[in-house]
C-alpha cells in the first residue's frame, strides 16, 4: 500500500506541475503535451508502469479493507473513535471514487470518448501546428458539469491524501514520536495544496480567467 | 449516584448474546468501576440472576486482565487508565453506560464481558524470547545498554497485554501490542540474535490469529491504558523491512 501510494502521490504531484502549464496559456500546455508525446515509447512504458502500480494499489486496498472488516465480525453497539479522522475512515470509498474518476478522466482527455466534438484531433491544430490541448481543456471546463465532476473527484483526493500521506511514511517506518505529528500536518497541507492546485484550473476557466 | 447499565450478556461462545438493562443504585463516587460491578452482581445474585462475568485480577492496573468497552471506549473515558483503576467519579449521577466485550475475531467471547485472549499469547510464543548464555552467572555489567535504549525498551515493556488496542482499532489489529513486544527486544543487545526471525514470526502469528492490518488510525495509542506509543509500530515496520532480505 505504502509503496504504491508513494508512487501515486509522486505521480499526482508531477501531473499537477505539468498541468499548471495551462496558466501559461496555449504555448505552455501545448508545448508540454508535445514534449510528452515526443518521448514515444517512453510514454508507453510510463503508462504501463503507472497502470500496474494503480492496479496493485486498488487490489491491495480492496483486499486490506475486506481482511480488516473480517477481523471484527460482530460490531460494537457503541464505538467512539478518539484519534482517527474522517479521511482515514473513508479511504476505500474515496479510493473507489478516485478510480471511477480516473476512468472518466482517461475517457475524456486521453481517449476523447466523452466530449469528442471538442477534443484534440477534431479541433484544428494551434498556430504552430501542435495538437491544441489548451483549447480542449478550456472548452471542456467551460461546461459546468464537467468542472463539477472534476471538483468532486478532487475532494475525494483531498480526503484520501489527508490520511494517506502521513500513513505511508508511518508504514515505511520513517516516523517517530516527534516526527509523526509534524508529518500529519505536512500530509494535510500537501493534500490541501494538491486539491487547490488541481481545482484552480477548472475554477479559473469557469471564472473566465483563462479563455481561448 | 445512580446509573443505568446496558451490559452485553452472552452465555457462552456459541450464544448470540444481547444487551440487558440493569440499574446500579447508590454507587459511591469513590468506588472503582469494578467495585461498582461487584455491587451490581451482588444484587443480581440476591435476585437469583446469573452475575455478570468480567475479567479481573490485580485491580491495580498492572496485570492487564481487566477491561471492557465502556460507552464505546476500551477501559472507559479516562486516559491511560485500566478499567480497574477507573473511578466512578468519572461519571455523573444518572449516566447510562453501555458495557461491551472487546470485539475482534481473534478474541472470541467466553462469557458476557470476558474474552479469550490466547491469540496474544500465540504472538508472544512466536518470538517474545531471547537466547541466553547458561552456566556461570555473568558479570553484572558485562552487557552495557545505553540509557536511551534502556528507556526505550522500558517504554515498550509498559504494555500489560490487555488487548484494549485491538478493541479500539477499527481494523481489529494487534499491531500496537506486537510492535511493543518486537521493539522492546529489538533495541537490546540480548534481542539481536533472533531479531529478524522474531519480527517475521510475530507478525505472521498476528495475521494467522485473525487480527486485522494496521492502517494508521492511531486509535490504539489513544485507548492504551499505558500510553504505549505508535512510534513502536514504525519501529516494527523498520525491523520488518530490515528482515526482508534475511
Ligand atoms: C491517484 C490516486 C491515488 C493516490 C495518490 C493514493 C494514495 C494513497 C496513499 C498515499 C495511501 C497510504 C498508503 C499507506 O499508508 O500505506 C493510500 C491508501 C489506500 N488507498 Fe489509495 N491512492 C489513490 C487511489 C486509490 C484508489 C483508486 C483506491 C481504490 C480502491 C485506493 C484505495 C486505498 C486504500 C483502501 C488505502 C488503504 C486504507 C488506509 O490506509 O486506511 N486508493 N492511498
Ligand atoms: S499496547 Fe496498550 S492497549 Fe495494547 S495490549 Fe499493551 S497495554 Fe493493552
Ligand atoms: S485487573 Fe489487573 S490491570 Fe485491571
Amino acid at each position: 500500500m505504502a509503496v504504491t501510494g508513494f508512487v501515486l502521490v509522486s505521480f499526482i504531484i508531477v501531473h499537477l506541475l505539468g498541468n499548471s502549464s495551462v496558466f501559461v496559456g496555449a504555448d505552455g500546455i501545448n508545448a508540454y503535451a508535445e514534449h510528452l508525446h515526443a518521448l514515444g515509447p517512453v510514454v508507453w512504458i510510463f503508462r504501463l508502469v503507472m497502470l500496474a502500480v494503480f492496479a496493485l494499489h486498488i487490489i491491495f486496498g480492496i483486499q486490506l479493507t475486506l481482511e480488516n472488516r473480517a477481523a471484527r465480525p460482530i460490531d460494537y453497539n457503541q464505538k467512539k473513535n478518539i484519534r482517527t479522522s474522517f479521511g482515514a475512515e473513508t479511504m476505500i470509498y474515496t479510493g473507489l471514487v478516485i478510480l471511477a474518476f480516473v476512468v472518466y478522466h482517461l475517457l475524456h482527455f486521453t481517449m476523447h470518448v466523452t466530449n469528442p466534438e471538442i477534443s484534440v484531433g477534431v479541433l484544428p491544430a494551434d498556430a504552430l501546428g501542435r495538437a491544441d490541448v489548451f483549447t480542449m481543456v478550456v472548452l471542456s471546463f467551460q461546461k459546468f458539469f464537467v468542472s463539477l465532476v472534476y471538483a468532486g473527484a478532487m475532494v475525494a483526493v483531498l480526503l484520501h491524501l489527508s490520511h494517506g500521506v502521513q500513513s505511508l511514511f508511518q508504514t515505511l517506518g520513517c516516523l517517530g514520536a516527534n516526527t509523526l505529528p509534524v508529518m500529519e500536518k505536512i500530509g494535510r497541507a500537501a493534500a490541501i495544496v494538491i486539491f487547490v492546485g488541481f481545482i484552480s484550473i477548472p475554477v479559473s476557466i469557469l471564472l473566465g480567467l483563462i479563455k481561448v | 449516584m445512580n446509573l443505568t447499565l446496558y451490559v452485553w450478556r452472552q452465555n457462552g461462545p456459541e450464544d448470540k448474546g444481547k444487551l440487558e438493562q440493569y440499574e446500579a443504585k447508590n454507587v459511591s463516587p469513590d468506588s472503582s468501576f469494578l467495585e461498582m460491578l461487584d455491587e451490581v452482581n451482588q444484587e443480581l445474585i440476591e435476585h437469583g440472576v446469573e452475575p455478570i462475568e468480567f475479567d479481573n485480577d490485580c485491580r491495580e492496573g498492572i496485570c492487564g486482565t481487566c477491561g471492557c468497552v465502556v460507552n464505546g471506549i476500551p477501559h472507559g473515558p479516562q486516559e491511560k487508565t485500566t478499567a480497574c483503576q477507573l473511578h466512578m467519579r468519572q461519571f455523573k449521577d444518572g449516566d447510562s453506560l453501555t458495557l461491551e466485550p472487546w470485539r475482534a475475531k481473534a478474541f472470541p467471547v467466553i462469557k458476557d464481558l470476558a474474552v479469550d485472549r490466547t491469540a496474544l499469547d500465540k504472538i508472544i510464543q512466536a518470538g517474545g524470547y531471547t537466547s541466553a548464555y547458561t552456566g556461570e552467572v555473568g558479570e553484572a555489567n558485562q552487557t552495557l545498554i545505553s540509557k536511551p535504549d534502556a528507556d526505550y525498551a522500558m517504554d515498550a515493556a509498559e504494555c500489560i497485554g490487555c488487548g484494549a488496542c485491538v478493541a479500539a482499532c477499527p481494523n481489529g489489529s494487534a499491531m500496537l501490542f506486537t510492535s511493543a513486544k518486537v521493539a522492546q527486544l529489538a533495541v537490546l543487545p540480548q534481542g539481536q540474535i533472533e531479531a529478524a526471525e522474531r519480527v517475521k514470526n510475530m507478525t505472521e502469528a498476528m495475521l494467522n490469529a485473525g487480527f486485522g492490518n494496521c492502517t494508521n488510525h492511531y486509535e490504539c495509542q489513544a485507548a492504551c491504558p499505558k500510553g504505549v506509543s505508535v512510534k513502536f509500530i514504525a519501529k516494527l515496520n523498520r525491523e520488518y523491512i530490515k528482515a526482508l532480505p534475511k
